[in-house]
């Protein structure tokens, strides 16, 4: 059954403030009368399009079309992921969809109940206590009281703030705030949810939480829209994704497709960064950095990674003078922005020997089994023996994406236990095994 | 599928609203948020202060006090034999409901855009949560009306049966205004200063420190088109009794501008209410 059906919505903002711009007159005093009047015209102007204005297909300076003619249909329990550049329109569909702002044109259908979930802690007000401010919350998002007392102790229990339930909440930390936000979220129990970006704050062993609650959700027969940036989150926890560009649908597909697609657009992750004019490479006039990139073993280039593939930072540079001692090292630093680990060049032959002027590639090999999912940014620096002289230093220089296919296959239900840390090594696991009888016979 | 899916309502979300007034099954659908509002509003006027809900009393006893003083004692308002203490009385109370409501619904679109554009909830709660949260400081303060009764010892007469309709009248007066400026207010952003100097004006067009006898009589037919002069009438009516009868004129006229602007208003308010997160 459809739980949710979107016909050839368009949505048409309005840019600027044009109407102060068509104030020709020169007399001051002229312009500082009719100003009322252009006033109400200029917010007339936000919500009333000319015919003209409506027949045009595509953008202009004045107007937008933040939804291009988007349709799809969504089956009851289906989890979707919504995926796009900044201002390609995500949050406008699902404003459009849970009613809080009119299509310019076209129809959807929801059935059901629907909760939306643009911000963190919508309704809260600081001066009241945990208490009431989770009755608040749940009524604005769409539960009846009665629903909110039958559930109210698992949501005090799933945000862990038990103690402070009846303070008010402007006495939290930031963090005991968002969670009990958050455990409002999690215990919505609507047909359809519909969720922007929240998950973007709280600490990360938190967000895990929910993110599995949210999953669970999905499990139930619930369906869920879904926008992030985190592409690990909309890879684990969708069935099917959607890629938007310039307000129009352009992909519908797997969520992992998707994933790639955007991905790989470059649109969110650069895994590979070349210079073309020497000038304006990183370095100086000894040293210039050409390249940067993520490769596989068979040398191709990728910025989405199996985490059980070995892949290598490659860098390239251009030594053009002779007379330095010249080290290139890599720094591979987590989404959480820890540094993982740092890799020095370790050919013995550049220890201490010049380089002569050339083209040189070096690439680190990354073992195996190393990295945790999720992003993970690298840094590139040239060092040399010479104290303080450092020809270059990227920051974030590439970024690339690691899934973990294990997580995955084994299902949601497991990564609540998941085990933490920034890396994941794959390592060797001995078992030594001694019967129960045999244990009573050593005591004896 | 299970059985439960089938019954499930379907929302249909398109361009324009249709032609229709404010969709009360919807707003019914959300009364446990309403009460929560109106709680929370409560909450966060009074419960910090040291008075609390005597705030409730306070305001209205002053404001009593100083017409009383001002007017009565020091102009020497000719109350035509009657209590001028009492008669301020019954016309400040009903009129500080009545102010502080059309002040809030006029309002209450455009203080709440932030929350409107998080969430969707039937855009009318914000007008209900004035109309009846205003009502806890008026039950309030029907202490004082209570008190002042009983001081000069005022017979109830069978009249006091008017006050369920002088009441009602005295909710939807300030909502059918406040419904139309509430919906204006997000094209004439004025609306907010304007709002605080007409209120102090408003307050001589009804007659809350003098008496509507001083209305010579062929004015009077326009002198009631102001709708907020049939509920102060009618509130004294009830409580005055036979001394003061009930003018059926004001409170009929009072009755159908209220309704012509509310049935309006809500029309209006159901097309504005949609476009109000785009505007702000
Ligand atoms: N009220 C508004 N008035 C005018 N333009 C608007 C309005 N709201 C959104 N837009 C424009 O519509 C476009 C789509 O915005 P939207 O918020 O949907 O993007 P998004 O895909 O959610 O981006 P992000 O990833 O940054 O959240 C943007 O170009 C934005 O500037
Ligand atoms: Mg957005």
């Amino acid at each position: 059954m459809k739980a949710l059906k979107v016909e050839n919505v368009s949505k048409l903002y309005r840019l600027g403030n044009s109407t102060d711009l068509d104030d020709t007159s020169a007399n001051p005093v002229v312009r500082l009368l009719k100003r009322p009047l252009n006033n109400l015209r200029k917010y007339r102007s936000l919500y009333r399009f000319s015919d003209e204005e409506l027949n045009s297909s595509e953008s202009r300076k004045d107007i937008l079309w933040a939804l291009n003619d988007v349709s799809f249909e969504v089956d009851s329990g289906e989890v979707i992921g919504l995926v796009g550049a900044n201002g390609a329109g995500k949050s406008t569909l699902l404003k459009v969809i849970s009613r809080i702002t009119p299509p310019t044109r076209g129809i959807c259908t929801t059935r059901g109940r629907l909760s939306c979930l643009i911000e963190v802690g919508t309704g809260f007000h600081p001066e009241l206590t945990g208490r009431e401010n989770i009755y608040m919350s749940s009524t604005i998002l769409g539960m009846r009281k009665r629903e909110v007392d039958a559930k109210f102790d698992e949501i005090v229990d799933f945000s862990g703030v038990e103690k402070f339930i009846d303070t008010p909440v402007k006495r939290y930390s930031s963090g005991m705030a968002v969670r009990l936000a958050f455990a409002v979220m999690a215990h919505l129990e609507p047909e359809i949810l519909v969720v922007d970006e929240v998950l973007a704050v709280g600490d990360v062993e938190f967000q895990r939480k929910c993110l599995n609650k949210m999953s669970n959700v999905g499990k139930d027969g619930k369906t869920v829209l879904f926008v992030s940036h985190n592409m690990a989150a909309i890879t684990r926890l969708c069935d099917r994704g959607f890629l938007m560009k310039g307000g129009r649908i352009i992909q519908d597909g797997s969520a992992a497709d998707i994933v790639h697609s955007h991905v790989t657009a470059g649109s969110l992750t650069t895994s590979w960064r070349e210079w073309l004019d020497i000038a304006e490479a990183p370095g100086d006039d000894s040293v210039r950095l050409r390249r940067v990139g993520i490769v596989t073993e068979s040398g191709v280039a990728a910025g989405m990674i199996n985490a059980h593939d070995q892949i290598g930072i490659q860098m390239v540079f251009d030594v053009l003078e002779e007379g330095q001692v010249l080290n290139p090292y890599v720094t591979v630093i987590s989404e959480t922005g820890i540094d993982l680990f740092s890799s020095i060049d370790a050919d013995k032959r550049y220890e201490s020997e010049f380089r002569k002027p050339g083209r040189y590639t070096v690439t680190a090999w990354v073992p195996k089994g190393l990295l945790a999912a999720g992003t993970h940014y690298v840094r590139a620096v040239m060092r040399s023996v010479k104290r303080q002289y450092r020809p270059f230093t990227e920051r974030d220089v590439i970024s690339f994406n690691v899934l973990d296919p294990e997580g995955e296959a084994i299902g949601a239900g497991w990564w609540e236990g998941r085990p933490g840390g920034v890396i994941r090594p794959s390592l060797n696991w001995t078992t030594e095994y001694i019967s129960a009888e045999m244990l009573i016979e050593g005591q004896l | 599928m299970n059985e439960a899916d089938i019954d499930l309502p379907e929302t249909r979300i398109v361009p324009v609203a249709s032609w229709g007034g404010i969709d009360l099954r919807e707003v019914f659908e959300y009364r446990d948020l309403l009460y929560f509002m109106i709680w929370r509003g409560l909450k966060v006027q009074y419960a910090q202060s040291i008075g609390g809900l005597a705030w409730a009393l306070i305001q209205p006893a002053m404001q009593i006090i100083l017409f009383a003083v001002v007017f009565g004692g020091l102009l020497g308002l000719d109350a035509d034999g009657r209590n001028y203490f009492l008669l301020v009385t019954l016309a400040v109370i009903p009129w500080s409901y009545m102010s502080s409501t059309l002040d809030g619904t006029s309002q209450c679109l455009v203080t709440n855009s932030a929350l409107m554009a998080k969430v969707y909830f039937p855009r009318a709660t914000f007008l209900l949560i004035q109309v009846f949260g205003n009502l806890v400081p008026f039950l309030v303060s029907q202490v004082i009306t209570i008190a002042v009764m009983f001081y000069y010892q005022v017979p109830l007469t069978s009249q006091i049966f008017l006050l369920p309709v002088v009441l009602l009248l005295m909710m939807l007066v300030p909502l059918s205004i406040g419904v139309w400026l509430a919906s204006l207010a997000i094209r004439f952003r004025d609306f907010r200063i304007a709002m605080g100097m007409v209120m102090r004006m408003l307050i001589y067009t009804v007659p809350v420190m003098y008496q509507s006898d001083k209305i010579p009589d062929d004015l009077r037919q326009w002198y009631i088109l102001n709708p907020f002069v049939g509920v102060i009438e009618g509130f004294r009516a009830c409580f005055l009794g036979y001394d003061y009868p009930i003018q059926w004129d004001s409170l009929l006229t009072s009755a159908v501008i209220t309704s012509v602007l509310l049935i309006s208003g809500s029309v209006y308010f159901r097309r504005m209410e949609r476009v109000i997160v785009d505007v702000i």
